[in-house]
């Protein structure tokens, strides 16, 4: 390897190098087990890890490393970014369990709100300060049901994990604690944690009430920059996309990923998240950090 | 069903809708409002799988360490670790067709110390006697520790297919376990005292526990040691001066016969498929007795002792009587051995030989 301080370098061409977050232990696992099945068929592929996902998106657009396993919302910030900078980054794949995901507020069954108008006056809690599952999006619902956020409700923020855009689930699980300790009148949730947090038992089943739900909206996808291998990047694709349920061998490393298979990438599924991050006025048009408050 | 085919969901949970979609989303199903269409995941999880053989006491000749530690006759997915510690995972190296009878047996027969024996009945022994007693017993102490570890040490590396043997080797920890309690409480039960421990009947259990080789742990331990103290505990029962010791030697000689039992039949059915392991059988032995060739064997307090029980007095005649019947309860041993040894195919002459190599210490 030829030493190079130059902190602008970017990736070289034989390998492809793909970033991950690593909100916890077990991505190690998953990436290290997808990454020894890819090389065994025939994909040059290596991962870096990251503490958060703003400097994945920032050394992606960088082209410090070709892919990065994104966020919904650190997606919203690479396409931005890489328009800024006259690049353009695209969805390569995402898992089936990434599509048409929706989120809640809940209210307690006993409450006296039955709408989300009714919500006027209360303290609902969400998950961190960059959830797009359990702050962005669902505030931006109440939003659109005509609620000033700040003014007719107040937000308390569970901010948990943050720079990890809510893949931690304790900001949700706090909240949803607050919720039935009678602290806040309200509280947000992706719907898988609904369940979740159901069979855990923080939520009797029976004891909370949806008052409001999103249109649907897709998850993470693996974001590739233009400046890529084009060739690697397509075998990438190509190789993710025939991952076999049935394959003995990658079958424990989806069932830790959650997914049963890789979908081709698609971006429709973002557009309320875009517009929940200009509403809330979380990051400008060029994919600048603009959130008070927020430090990853 | 089939994958394609659809189901209609209906229930009365007000949050049925988001729960089923979040549950079938995450199985692989699609979800058009309460309507499920079965996705192709979780037919998918068992399209390599196998049956870790049948559910009943038929065998296979090897068990794939893949099965891992599934029920024999359970479906076992592809994929998830190897077993990594059974390697005894042949027919041939473990088991025997009297397994699950043994087992069965064994789980029937087990006995409470606290009520089998009547404790309540303190023996009145002249000193001489007593302390004769409890040298046999400290000595039965140390044998029936071996008798527990080596088991105890081949059960964790015994493949669950053949869960019958890994059953009857559990339950004959268990028993050796009882032995040992027994034999202390009588050994305490009047002076609080134990007798002597000799250097060269430690050497011959120490070699007993140096063997890695299951097959010819077995052999040395239950075909020969255990066969060979059955004589020795019937001896002990017969001669017993008083009712706890005859009770404690009764019962355990009858698990004792259970132990030898298992080792001769599995022994017999290898022998039948892996004739080779004769000659191995027999070096083993051979090299047991070279190795103890140096060391003393059974202590002179042990034989004594015996010789004072059997005696049942101490004029001249009697300790005479007494020496007589402990020589023919080594010829007894001897005897008991060659037939043993004979039914594993050693010819007569063979067997006298390898008989004449056992250890002195008995076991
Ligand atoms: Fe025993
Ligand atoms: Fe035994």
């Amino acid at each position: 390897m030829t030493a190079n301080a130059d902190s602008t370098r970017t990736a070289g061409s034989d390998v492809l190098l793909m970033g991950a977050v690593a909100y916890d232990p077990k991505v190690v696992t998953i990436w290290d087990g997808f990454r020894r099945w890819l090389i065994g068929h025939d994909l040059a592929v290596d991962y870096v890890l990251y503490s958060n996902y703003e400097r994945q998106v920032e050394d992606l657009v960088a082209g410090r490393i070709h892919a990065a396993w994104n966020s919904p919302l650190a997606w919203v910030r690479a396409r931005r970014l890489a328009a800024a900078h006259g690049a353009t980054v695209s969805a390569l794949v995402m898992r089936d369990t990434d599509q048409d995901l929706s989120s809640v507020v809940v209210v307690r069954a006993d409450s006296p709100a039955h709408s989300a108008g009714d919500l006027t006056g209360c303290v609902v809690a969400t998950g961190a300060i960059d959830s797009p599952q359990a702050t962005l999006l669902p505030i931006d619902a109440l939003r659109s049901a005509g609620l000033r956020v700040g003014e007719d409700l107040t937000i308390r923020r569970f901010d948990i994990g943050v720079g990890l855009h809510g893949d931690h689930i304790g900001g949700e699980r706090a909240a949803a604690r607050a919720l039935m300790a009678g602290l806040v009148d309200g509280a947000c949730m992706i719907d898988a944690n609904h369940l979740a947090f159901t069979t855990e038992g923080i939520l009797n089943p029976g004891a909370t009430r949806i008052i409001c739900q999103t249109e649907p909206f897709d998850h993470c996808n693996m974001t590739v920059i233009d400046s890529a291998p084009a060739a690697l990047a397509a075998r990438f694709g190509e190789l993710l996309l025939a991952m076999d349920y049935s394959d003995p061998e990658v079958r424990p490393l989806l069932d830790l990923e959650g997914l049963t298979a890789w979908r081709p990438g698609r971006v429709s599924g973002y557009r309320a998240l875009e517009q929940a991050v200009d509403n809330a006025g979380f990051y400008d048009a060029e994919g600048r950090i603009c959130a008070a408050g927020y430090r990853p | 069903m089939a994958p394609g085919e659809s189901v209609e969901v209906r229930g009365t949970d007000r949050h049925l809708g988001l729960h089923l979609t979040t549950w079938a989303r995450r199985q692989g199903h699609r979800v058009v409002g309460l309507t499920v269409t079965k996705g192709g995941a979780s037919g998918a999880r068992w399209q390599a799988s196998e049956r870790a053989g049948v559910p009943g006491p038929t065998v296979w000749e090897k068990a794939p360490r893949r099965w891992g530690l599934a029920a024999r006759g359970a479906l076992v997915e592809a994929g998830g670790p190897d077993l990594s510690v059974a390697d005894l995972d042949s027919k041939a190296a473990v088991w025997s067709d009297l397994a699950p009878r043994l087992y069965a047996q064994a789980a029937a027969a087990q006995w409470d110390p606290a009520t089998a024996i009547d404790w309540s009945i303190s023996p009145a022994l002249p000193d001489e006697v007593e302390a004769a007693v409890v040298q046999v017993m400290t000595y039965l102490i140390e044998n029936e520790q071996a008798a527990l570890m080596v088991p105890a040490r081949f059960l964790g590396r015994i493949h669950p297919h053949y869960r019958e043997v890994a059953q009857l080797l559990a339950v004959q920890t268990a028993d050796e376990a009882r032995h040992i309690e027994v034999f202390t409480r009588r050994a305490l039960l009047v002076s609080g005292q134990l007798g002597v421990s000799g250097a060269g009947g430690r050497a011959s259990l120490q070699s007993l526990l140096d063997e890695t080789d299951f097959s010819i742990a077995s052999f040395l331990l239950s075909v020969l040691g255990e066969g060979t103290f059955l004589h020795l505990l019937s001896f002990l029962e017969r001669y017993a001066p008083d009712v706890v010791t005859a009770q404690v030697c009764h019962l355990a000689l009858q698990d004792e016969a259970r132990h030898v039992a298992f080792g001769l039949g599995h022994l017999e059915e290898q022998l039948r498929v892996e004739p080779a392991l004769r000659p191995r059988l027999r070096m083993a032995m051979e090299r047991r007795h070279d190795a103890l060739a140096s060391t003393s064997g059974l202590n002179d307090e042990v034989f004594d002792a015996l010789v004072v029980l059997a005696a049942r007095g101490w004029t001249p005649d009697a300790i005479g009587v007494g020496h007589d019947a402990v020589q023919r309860l080594q010829v007894d041993m001897d005897e008991g051995r060659r037939r043993r040894l004979t039914r594993l195919g050693f010819s007569p002459q063979e067997a006298a030989e390898l008989s004449a190599l056992h250890t002195r210490n008995f076991m």
